[in-house]
């Protein structure tokens, strides 16, 4: 295994877990809409203890993200977590309130409240995908920061009053909430919010046994559906069309390029053909799904009670989000563009771990599959038999 | 450019205070994840083994309780890792070729078996067979504990940095071998002392609601049987943390010997050294161990400070002063005084300068390059303290580590006997006719393991100040570039936020052991 291989691979690895995280970001899209799916405290209490049964997955993945990134991509974990504090820190906050409101909600002493905890699903629901899409945006759209690793050496700031080896430095006060400010980044974060709601749906479609929340989800699937295109369609073309960040491998020089994504699709055939098939998958889901609901549209009882539509959209979108995720870093791309110096910019050669960790961790990455198994046979057992208020009222439930 | 070079100390101060306070609440959290986890599974395979209902509502009643506290852990926990991205951003890119592997290995396979394992043994009663029931809530604890051990190989490896080399092209360590981390003597030492500590805390809790409900006359039964359960664990447990403590106290004394001194308030060492009981000490500021002999009104057990680090009555232990100032281990090694130390660092760190700058000019032939690398290398274990400014920075505030050592401790012995006395009463009389004053006495003892085991961290952590790697970064050199006021506001956002949902937490947890198990 070259060194080169090994940078690949683990951005590949980085861009897989990136991928299933934004399909498990259904919990959020589905919590987002827990009002308006479950009607009545009762239909709420299914919709929460529907999600209830998988938002570890979510977490974890989010966690084990932030670690294989650590782990492989070391300077993008000090220069983005480090710089971009506030939009980090939120998007922290948001699935910590997530994270204990599932146990609270409806335990007795809560003194908060069911409405409150219920509400910071909502919130976390709403903040964690617009957030987590705007922070991949900026792979694309750049960042302001600077790398400088002298500062490690320098002696005028190391012997000033308190000393500031500091190498990552962002280059405006506002950590990361700069980001927001860039229409583009908020139009893949929305892309990628109305994305979690058509996941949501889906996901409750086929998860709940309920005649009721089955017909307010068809009918919700149609909103979320026509604003995820026109943002993702949107940021697509602009993302076809836009100067990107190369670099040259063997100089290290980074530079803009004209239709750097364009041409990466291009000369990367095979990201073009996941991607397409990715984006005709969850298409032809979404549609599946609105064409069979309107055919019963005037008697909700005529339905199928469950429906398994997540699935061929869920696989396009991890397809999707993979082939983006790595047309940002494969072909001499710099993966985490500086916009206040260039040859700051991150990319997957000058970020990385020493060869040493990267084929140590190859070898761990190897447990990967034996772990996905396993998971697969636990959500299957549990998912057995679909969830409806009966099993809420006599099993255990949140 | 020169606002970026402006870092003040409060922000040094309230970022640590910041990972100080995350650590403190993850800390409340997981020792009775890790310690329940211990108890609900041998209740679970009781029941597996006599089919008896009754085993299976003490297996669900301590494994809603579990459930109640498990969320915060796992809140608490991602905070934690991504603070080393976000307030520490430089530690991350110094030591990030080795820190960041152990939290990858620990997602991916420790804490997605937890996750996933967890659901089962909430949702899967009805859903899954016994067996693999059970194998689903041992699997929990075993991710769990898992999961600790390559967190504490994480925390290890900071305290005694192994299996690295620096890399002066790269500007930072890298990792030399995987199994040198993974496996460090110091890894396991902590692993073995922390996890055993944590099933104290499981014990005690589980003695605790045992004894209200005895002191109430209610769930007798499910009381009497989970007591036998649960003291035992507690007593072996406690006599483990005691061995285990000391083999830890053992090896701090061998690659943190400024930790054992400010542990100790051991200002001036040698051979023969005694153990202080108890001395007089200002908990508010730092002692004049400069011009003070020893610590006042001191009371000590004579050779045991010799025995616990050295394992030898007439071991030498060094003190504050013979660190600072140098001195000459039993083996014949010299141990550079402070002062040297840091002009050795800086000697390093210009080199290390000199050296980059050399490789980048394209008038050098490569022989000064290979001068400086030299020079950096002679240098390199001093690296550092050319970032120290004073030698009395790396002395840890004393005070802390002095008491928060001795509660440690004193709580310690504390539960081995409170253990005995409830197996006694237990084995040899009746615990439902125990008076009362036992019982209350169990309730008494929660807060006071959960104090011993927050004090556990205070000593490792404290001591180790000024270092965020031990001799290798001092804190003020590992920190993000950030506003104080930005920090001081995520401060106060997660102390608020923590205290609430604790607050929730033993709130619900009080109703739900008021309610007792459902059958």
């Amino acid at each position: 295994m070259t060194y080169e291989f090994l940078q690949q691979y683990w951005w590949f690895l980085v861009s897989l877990l990136g991928a299933l995280l934004v399909f498990l970001l259904f919990v959020q899209g589905a919590n987002s809409l827990v009002g308006s799916l479950g009607g009545d405290a009762e239909g709420r209490r299914l919709v929460i203890n529907s999600t209830g049964r998988k938002w570890e997955f979510t977490f974890t993945t989010l966690v084990t993200f932030g670690g294989a990134f650590f782990a492989s991509f070391p300077l993008f974990y000090s220069t983005s977590f480090g710089g971009a504090y506030w939009l980090w820190m939120i998007i922290l906050f948001s699935f910590v309130l997530q994270a204990v409101s599932y146990e609270f909600q409806n335990k007795l002493g809560n003194l908060l409240g069911a409405r409150t905890f219920q509400f910071f699903l909502v919130l976390n629901g709403i903040v964690g995908p617009v957030l987590l899409g705007g922070a991949v945006a900026t792979f694309f759209e750049g960042s302001n920061f600077i790398v400088a690793k002298e500062n490690l050496v320098d002696a005028n700031s190391q012997l000033s009053t308190v000393g500031s080896p500091i190498i990552s430095q962002w280059a405006n006060a506002s950590h990361g909430l700069d980001a927001l400010l860039n229409p583009w980044v908020l139009v893949f974060g929305f892309a990628v919010f109305f994305l979690a709601r058509i996941l949501g749906i889906l996901y409750i479609m086929n998860n709940v046994n309920d005649a009721d929340i089955r017909a307010r989800a068809s009918v919700r699937l149609m909103g979320s559906t026509i604003a995820f295109l026109v943002l993702f369609v949107s940021y697509l073309v602009h993302l076809l069309l836009k100067d990107g960040y190369a670099y040259d491998p063997v100089t290290g020089i980074i530079s803009m390029a004209p239709y750097k994504y364009l041409k990466n699709f291009l000369e990367m055939w095979y990201l073009l053909v996941l991607l397409l098939v990715g984006v005709v998958l969850v298409l032809y889901g979404i549609v599946k799904e609105i064409i069979s609901g309107q055919k019963k549209a005037p008697d909700a009882n005529l339905l199928p009670l469950t429906s398994s539509n997540i699935w061929p959209v869920g696989i396009g979108v991890v397809l999707t989000v993979l082939s983006l995720l790595l047309c940002a870093g494969w072909n001499n791309t710099a993966y985490y563009p500086s916009t206040a110096d260039l040859q700051s910019s991150l990319t997957i050669a000058n970020s990385c771990s020493s060869e040493f960790t990267l084929t140590t961790m190859f070898y761990v990455s190897l447990l990967i599959p034996f772990v996905l198994a396993y998971i697969v046979v636990a959500w299957r057992k549990i998912d057995g038999k679909k969830l409806d208020k009966e099993e809420i009222r006599t099993d255990e439930a949140y | 450019m020169e606002f970026l070079y402006n870092l003040d100390d409060s922000m040094i101060e309230w970022s640590r205070a910041q990972f100080a306070l995350t650590a403190i609440y993850h800390w409340l959290f997981v020792p009775l994840t890790l310690g329940l986890a211990v108890i609900m599974g041998i209740a679970e395979t009781c029941y597996y083994r006599t089919k008896k209902p009754f085993w299976k509502d003490v297996a669900k009643f301590w494994q809603k309780l579990f459930g109640v506290n498990f969320a915060m852990g796992v809140a608490t926990g991602i905070i934690l890792e991504f603070e080393f991205g976000t307030n520490w951003s430089n530690y991350s890119w110094f030591v990030g070729d080795i820190f960041g592997a152990p939290l990858a290995v620990e997602g991916i396979v420790a804490f997605f078996m937890e996750s996933t394992f967890v659901a089962v043994m909430f949702f899967g009663w009805k859903k899954v067979s016994a067996g693999f029931h059970l194998a689903a809530t041992w699997l929990t604890g075993l991710g769990a504990t898992i999961s600790a051990w390559w967190i504490l190989v994480a925390n290890a490896w900071m305290q005694c940095p192994v299996g690295c080399a620096f890399n002066p092209d790269t500007m930072r360590n890298e990792m030399v071998s995987f199994a040198e981390v993974a496996l460090s003597p110091f890894a396991i030492d902590k692993f073995c002392h922390t996890v055993i500590s944590a099933w104290i805390i499981g014990a005690v809790f589980v003695v605790a609601v045992c004894c209200w409900y005895l002191l109430k006359g209610r769930e007798q039964k499910l009381a009497v049987e989970s007591l036998k359960i649960a003291a035992i664990v507690g007593l072996v447990a406690s006599v483990g943390a005691a061995l285990t403590g000391h083999q830890s106290a053992a090896r701090v004394a061998e690659v943190q010997p400024m930790k054992l001194a400010a542990m100790e308030a051991l200002y001036n060492g040698g051979t023969d050294q005694s153990l202080t009981g108890i001395a007089l000490i200002n908990p508010f500021a730092q002692p004049d161990y400069e011009n003070e002999a020893e610590a006042p009104l001191k009371i000590a057990v004579p050779y045991a400070l010799s025995i616990l680090a050295t394992n030898d009555p007439h071991g030498y232990v060094a003190g504050i002063n013979d660190i600072l100032n140098g001195y000459t281990k039993p083996d014949g090694t010299v141990e550079l005084s402070v002062d040297e130390k840091i002009e050795r660092g800086k000697k390093a760190i210009a080199a290390l300068a000199a050296y980059r700058q050399a490789k980048f000019a394209s008038s050098d032939d490569g022989s000064t390059a290979a001068a400086q690398l030299q020079v950096l290398q002679e240098n390199m274990p001093y690296f550092g303290y050319g970032y120290i400014r004073d030698k009395s920075e790396v002395v840890p505030f004393v005070p802390i580590n002095f008491y928060a050592f001795r509660v440690m401790v004193g709580v310690g012995c504390l539960l081995i006997l409170f253990f005995m006395v409830v197996l006694f009463f237990l084995y040899k009389k009746d615990i439902t006719a125990a008076p009362k004053w036992l019982h209350w006495a169990a309730i008494v003892m929660v807060p006071l393991a959960y104090v011993a085991s927050e004090c556990g961290w205070l000593v490792a952590e404290f001591g180790r100040q000024p270092w965020t790697i031990q001799d290798m970064l001092p804190t003020w050199a590992s920190v993000s570039n950030l506003q104080s006021a930005s920090v001081i506001v995520t401060f106060f956002i997660f102390l608020v936020l923590f205290t609430t949902m604790l607050a929730v937490e033993i709130n619900i947890l009080l109703k739900q052991i008021k309610k007792g198990p459902e059958s």
